[in-house]
């Protein structure tokens, strides 16, 4: 007796030519869609983040109406800067009140935090010598605990009069900058930290800590000459 | 020559777009997609736009998906879903920057890692390659909102007892007691364990039901 087998035939294998070309052809169809996109939104983008920073000086400096942006060179010159921002400029903002009197100035800074960097901004007032205000730009910290640095309305006071005097030399700071256990602070450069977001805490201090450090020896100046602020806004 | 069947029942039906919502559900029922679902339900509104994305990217790469189904060959069909997906996935974090800063800031790194969730391709591979636009679309739909509800779920729970608050909108008096373990992974795994538990308990109810009807 014989049987009777239906063998499907194998399925032909596709062109090597013809899947080059779907992948390319795909390629080209999804890369035009994300140009497209990209250019749309760039515009959008750009201009979310400006209003973000805009906002975040005027939080920073009390009582400013009215701002002018500078640029610290590379020789530690500071210049006035009208131009669009490329990304790669050192820029400060001088911040003036109604009356057009200086009320401080924003400085933006970064540093690791305990998921990624923490980007901030804050304002420093030369006459108090006392940083004014701060406020997070970016951080991804986490949420509920680590996101304290932005919500928590007991640490964001820390820095409404936070002391960053410089020595005598003018050179660096007298007291460093430091976080301290929640509820321990006892001196005017201390911050007090938050119970349960202990690193985010601690990481802002040393981010402003670091970049006063660095910055406010270049941005007073040498002694006896005319503040880059005093110019005309 | 190969490529991809393109066999597809003639009819429409709303089960196909319900049944993502509630009897597939990719979450509590497929349990697929767990590290966004971990990572991101820890507040409504975080659950919210991550599931909002997730659905723009299964909707939009499931109409490609399906609208290709014919020509892509077999062999390469993997790459160019991947290379599909990736490109919405780039398109919404656009959109996202474009929409609220805020919102892009607390999604972080998540967004980008909508390319890798398994819903995504899961449903490119089972269901949109195999069948017609409007069907891919619905099914793409339902997933997506099923998705959502269950990261909506999540994040209400853990933001309400994590937080004392809903939406950012606080709920208690100053004297509540925050449960700060279920904004971490580890309350997230808690969370998804019990909404598992009530899920599986409401099936097999249904079950038991259908079975005394039958009976």
């Amino acid at each position: 007796m014989t049987q009777t087998v239906d063998i499907e035939p194998a399925p032909a294998l596709p062109n090597s030519w013809h899947m080059i070309r779907t992948l390319g052809g795909v390629g080209i169809l999804c890369s035009l869609l994300i140009v497209l996109t990209f250019q749309w939104t760039l515009p959008i983008i750009e201009k979310n983040k400006a209003e973000a920073l805009e906002r975040a000086i005027y939080n920073v400096l009390p009582g400013a109406t009215e701002r002018a942006t500078f640029r610290i060179l590379e020789d530690a010159t500071i210049t006035r800067f009208d131009e669009k921002p490329t990304g790669g400029e050192r820029l400060v903002y001088a911040g003036y009140d109604a009356r057009r009197q200086f009320v401080g100035i924003a400085i933006e800074a970064a540093g690791q935090g305990f998921q990624d960097v923490i980007r901030l901004i804050y304002g420093y007032s030369p006459q108090r010598q006392q940083v004014i205000g701060m406020e997070v730009l970016e951080s991804r910290e986490t949420p509920g605990l680590g996101d304290k640095i932005i919500k928590d309305d007991d640490f964001v006071a820390n820095f409404a009069a936070l002391d960053v005097a410089l020595d005598a030399a003018g050179t660096t700071l007298r007291n460093a900058v430091v976080a301290v256990k929640n509820g321990k602070k006892t001196a005017a450069w201390e911050i007090d930290g938050i119970t349960g977001a202990t690193i985010s805490s601690v990481a802002v201090a040393e981010i402003i800590d670091a970049s006063t450090r660095s910055l406010l020896p270049t941005l007073r100046g040498p002694s006896g000459s005319r503040h880059f602020w005093e110019r005309e806004p | 020559m190969t490529t991809l069947p393109a066999a597809e029942p003639a009819g429409l039906d709303t089960d196909t777009f319900l049944k993502g919502l509630w009897r597939e559900n990719p979450v509590f029922v497929q349990v697929l997609g767990m590290c966004p679902v971990l990572a991101v339900s820890n507040t409504a509104m975080n659950g919210l736009a991550m599931g909002l994305a997730a659905t723009f990217v299964l909707v939009m790469s499931s109409t490609l998906v399906s609208l290709l189904r014919n020509v892509i060959p077999k062999q390469v069909r993997i790459a160019t879903f991947i290379l599909i997906i990736a490109t919405f996935v780039t398109i919404v974090d656009f959109l996202i920057q474009a929409i609220s800063l805020d919102v892009h800031k607390a999604l972080g790194a998540f967004i980008a890692l909508i390319v890798v969730n398994c819903i995504i391709l899961g449903r490119a591979e089972a269901f949109a390659s195999k069948n017609s636009l409007v069907r891919s679309v619905l099914d793409a739909a339902g997933m997506g909102l099923g998705f959502t509800f269950a990261l909506l779920c999540l994040g209400v729970v853990r933001e309400v007892l994590g937080s004392g608050t809903l939406f950012d909108i606080p709920l208690f008096g100053d004297s509540f007691q925050t449960w700060s373990i279920t904004l971490l992974p580890g309350g997230g795994f808690f969370t998804l364990g019990l909404w598992l538990l009530l899920f599986a308990g409401w099936s097999q109810r249904r079950q038991r039901r259908q079975a005394r009807q039958e009976a």
